[in-house]
């Protein structure tokens, strides 16, 4: 700065020494002359040189000034590096030491279902019959009074690369029978190709809407009566699952299960122990934002020997199921409304004998005496409807419309179909509690009302669910 | 080439248009949107959720399921913010890729996370083991987050690396100079105290140093009530706050309420890509922040 300052003063004194020079011209000498030139010569030599050094100056100021930009650059790059750095994962985390110390850094996440309800029903649970639908283990109206509902634990984890393994244990407490069963136990494989899917154990079969998910996220305290006349309220068993999911835009999935037909609606593990196989399809898919659906066909056939409606013989069930979910902006938990549907058929061809006395074998398994044997040949229907609205994250309000159709001839034949509706209201404290109140008027036969009242707690402990949709 | 042959061809490439392209699931809004900084067009992209849902909560619906099936890469926040529904899409999808290895990439694991709770107790709330989720809401974390996951496109897509690498330099000069603009910008909310709805934006504070005086959820997940609402009437008043934030998929009627009893204005932050209408990309989701809480400041 000084420099460039300084070559405008240099510069007018140089010229002032001309013009003074100037106006003596007339008495001055040629060596006065000489003289002065040469003086001029040294300054304009001089003056060059100095501009030549603020030239210099100017550059290397400039250069300076790069530098010191440059300088700044990288320092707030550093800066940024570092608040980048400091907020970067460290490449080697401190995981578990090599000595392998912590045996429970492995283990499985462990879910704990708590559920227990107050039941007030007109009718006697005992006194309770349900027109052309004989109850089976665990169905029906439930206890009077106070009652442990469905607790259960769950252990689940990934085994390796390849498998996932879950296992559910539950307590039960069917008409005084209390236990502890294996509800599921079984694994899944993670990586097979191409959107295949097996699954091996015991578990859910993935029939139907509700079939495979598990009671805890019911909308209801009870499951639909088509699901407790058709499949027991659930169907598992001993089996395994081929799923299938398509490449496509929307949710496409086929598959197919083979099972032990140990449980209801079959029994005697007929066909060498392979007695029961399914078929199911499912579609599902969205529409804007706000609407979801999923839509499915399923299939359940099963050679059965003296099952717990007292069937034996060749049975067929099949099952549409249509779910409709509609949410503000796609936000299920915190508003809209869910609508479900469910159809059954079920086709029977085989005999009937009364559970209560059930007859004597011969070593075929065949009755001696055959009188005892009605035919049992058609078909039973079976429907619900369900709609739950949303109020907000706490608050659901819900109702549903059972209906059973009675078969019109054979053993269980009768002329009048039971029906029930039902109402609820779900209070939520959080993601992992939920109380319920439910009143229903059921019409199992002709002569008989049931008005029931229901208070349920449902809470859920330990790792976090994922659930199906 | 006859006809015959012509047809195939074109059946082929009705069939296969994007055969080559990288096709990559994104849980939320803002990592689609650093995709597409680091990616372009070169990579096909499926954003499962919007700013309008509430992530935690999201349903692992038929068609999620159908997106991840599809999917060579999924790209999540993770620290289980979407455990209530992502290893159910994984499960259901049967996608080797995606179920882990380099197809499963999770933001938190390129970063470290703040508010890890010292002890785990579902009383204090839906509380995250892994620290909190949200923090997409700290630039640096995100460009962090842009040079893993990129490293992790070259990884899985070699033919493109050259791209990938071009892209991520052009977008880390670009945010990093946004840094600094955002932090001259924002200077005024330093110190300033704040009343947020969900303990979300933690990392938005701590960037931006300002701090948070209360929380409409009287815990992470529970949802606010009126004598929770009703206690922090006080706070609100006397540590002078700037305002009440809440995410755009967030109820705004608590804070409202709370803003009519104290005169503190309630701020609807976009909280993450999509959430207004200024929040085009991650660029607009920093300016559209900084500008509506500078506003509250005026």
């Amino acid at each position: 700065m000084k420099i460039a300052v300084q070559i405008p003063v240099l510069m007018s004194a140089v010229l002032l020494n001309a013009v003074a020079g100037g106006t003596s011209a007339a008495t001055v000498s040629d060596a006065q002359l000489q003289a002065l030139d040469e003086r001029i010569h040294a300054l304009e030599t001089e003056s060059a040189k100095l501009r030549e050094q603020a030239a210099a100056a100017l550059a290397a100021a400039d250069a300076a000034r790069t530098e010191l930009e440059k300088m700044k650059a990288n320092l707030q790059a550093a800066q940024q590096s570092q608040a980048t750095a400091a907020v970067a994962a460290p490449a080697q985390s401190s995981g578990p030491s090599a000595g392998g110390a912590n045996g429970n850094a492995f283990n499985p996440g462990i879910a704990v279902i708590l559920n227990g309800e107050y039941a007030h029903h007109s009718l006697k649970p005992d006194n309770y019959v349900r027109a052309g639908f004989p109850l089976v283990d665990g169905t029906g109206p439930g206890p009077q009074g106070l009652s442990l509902g469905e607790s259960e634990i769950s252990f689940a984890a990934n085994v390796d690369d390849k498998f996932y393994g879950q296992l559910t244990l539950s307590y039960h407490d069917d008409n005084g029978s209390v236990g502890t069963e294996i509800e599921e136990a079984y694994i899944d494989t993670l990586s097979l190709p191409d959107g295949f899917n097996v699954r091996a154990g015991r578990f859910f079969s993935n029939i139907g809407y509700l079939n495979s998910h598990h009671t805890h996220t019911d909308s209801f305290v009870d499951r639909p009566l088509a699901y407790q006349a058709f499949l027991g309220n659930q169907y598992g068993d001993d089996g395994a699952q081929l799923r299938w999911l398509a490449p496509l835009d929307f949710y496409l999935e086929f598959g197919g299960e083979v099972f032990r037909g140990e449980n209801f609606p079959t029994n005697g593990a007929n066909h060498s122990g392979v007695g029961a196989h399914t078929f199911f399809a499912h579609a599902g898919g969205d529409v804007g934002t706000e609407n979801s659906w999923l839509a499915g066909v399923s299939m359940l056939k099963a050679k059965s020997t003296q099952a717990d409606d007292g069937f034996s013989g060749d049975n067929t069930l099949y099952v549409a199921d249509a779910t409709w979910k509609w949410a503000p902006n796609g936000n299920t938990k915190d508003g809209g409304v869910t609508v479900r549907s469910e159809y059954f058929l079920d086709r029977r061809d085989g005999t009937y004998f009364t559970p209560a006395n059930p007859p004597v074998l011969d070593v075929n398994g065949n009755p001696i005496d055959p009188a005892l044997f009605l035919p049992w040949t058609g078909d039973r229907r079976g429907l619900y409807l369900e709609g739950v609205y949303r109020l907000n994250r706490t608050w659901d309000l819900g109702y549903r419309y059972d209906k059973l159709w009675a078969a019109n001839n054979g053993p269980l034949a009768s002329d009048f179909d039971p029906l029930r509706h039902s109402v609820e209201l779900t209070w939520r404290n959080s993601e992992f509690s939920f109380f319920r109140l439910q009143l229903s008027h059921d019409e199992p036969t002709r002569n008989t009302t049931d008005n029931a009242l229901y208070l349920q707690y449902d809470v859920s402990l330990g790792a976090h669910g994922a659930h199906k949709f | 080439m006859n006809k015959y042959t012509f047809t195939v061809f074109l059946l082929l490439a009705l069939v296969a248009p994007h055969a080559d392209a990288l096709s990559v699931f994104a849980c939320e809004p803002e990592w689609g949107s650093l995709l597409h900084e680091l990616a372009g067009d070169t990579i096909q992209v499926d954003v499962g959720t919007s700013a309008l849902q509430d992530v935690h909560v999201i349903e692992a619906k038929t068609s999620l399921i159908a997106k991840v099936r599809k999917a060579d890469l999924i790209v999540c926040s993770g620290a289980d913010l979407e455990i209530g529904w992502l290893p159910q899409l994984i499960r259901q999808a049967g996608n080797s890729k995606v179920a882990s290895g380099p197809g499963y990439f999770l933001a938190s694991d390129q970063i470290t996370t703040l508010e890890k709770p010292s002890s785990l107790d579902r009383s204090e709330g839906d509380i995250h083991p892994q620290g909190n989720p949200h923090f997409q809401l700290d630039p640096n974390r995100v460009l962090a987050i842009a040079k893993a996951l990129d490293a992790r496109l070259v990884e899985l897509d070699a033919a493109h690396a050259a791209e990938y690498q071009k892209r991520l330099a052009d977008f880390s000069t670009r945010w990093s100079a946004a840094i600094v603009a955002w932090q001259a910008k924002a200077a005024p909310l330093k110190g300033r105290k704040v009343v947020v709805h969900h303990l979300s934006s933690v990392y938005l504070n701590t960037w931006l140093g300002m701090e948070q005086v209360g929380a409409l959820e009287p815990k992470p997940g529970v949802p606010p009530t009126s004598a929770h609402l009703a206690s922090l009437i006080e706070i609100t008043k006397s540590s002078n706050a700037l305002a009440i934030l809440h995410a755009a998929y967030q109820d705004p009627k608590p804070g409202e309420w709370l803003s009519e009893r104290t005169g503190v204005p309630s701020v609807t932050l976009p909280f993450t890509v999509g959430g207004d209408d200024k929040s085009k990309d991650l660029f607009g989701l920093f300016d559209s922040t900084i500008d509506k809480l500078l506003a509250a400041v005026k």
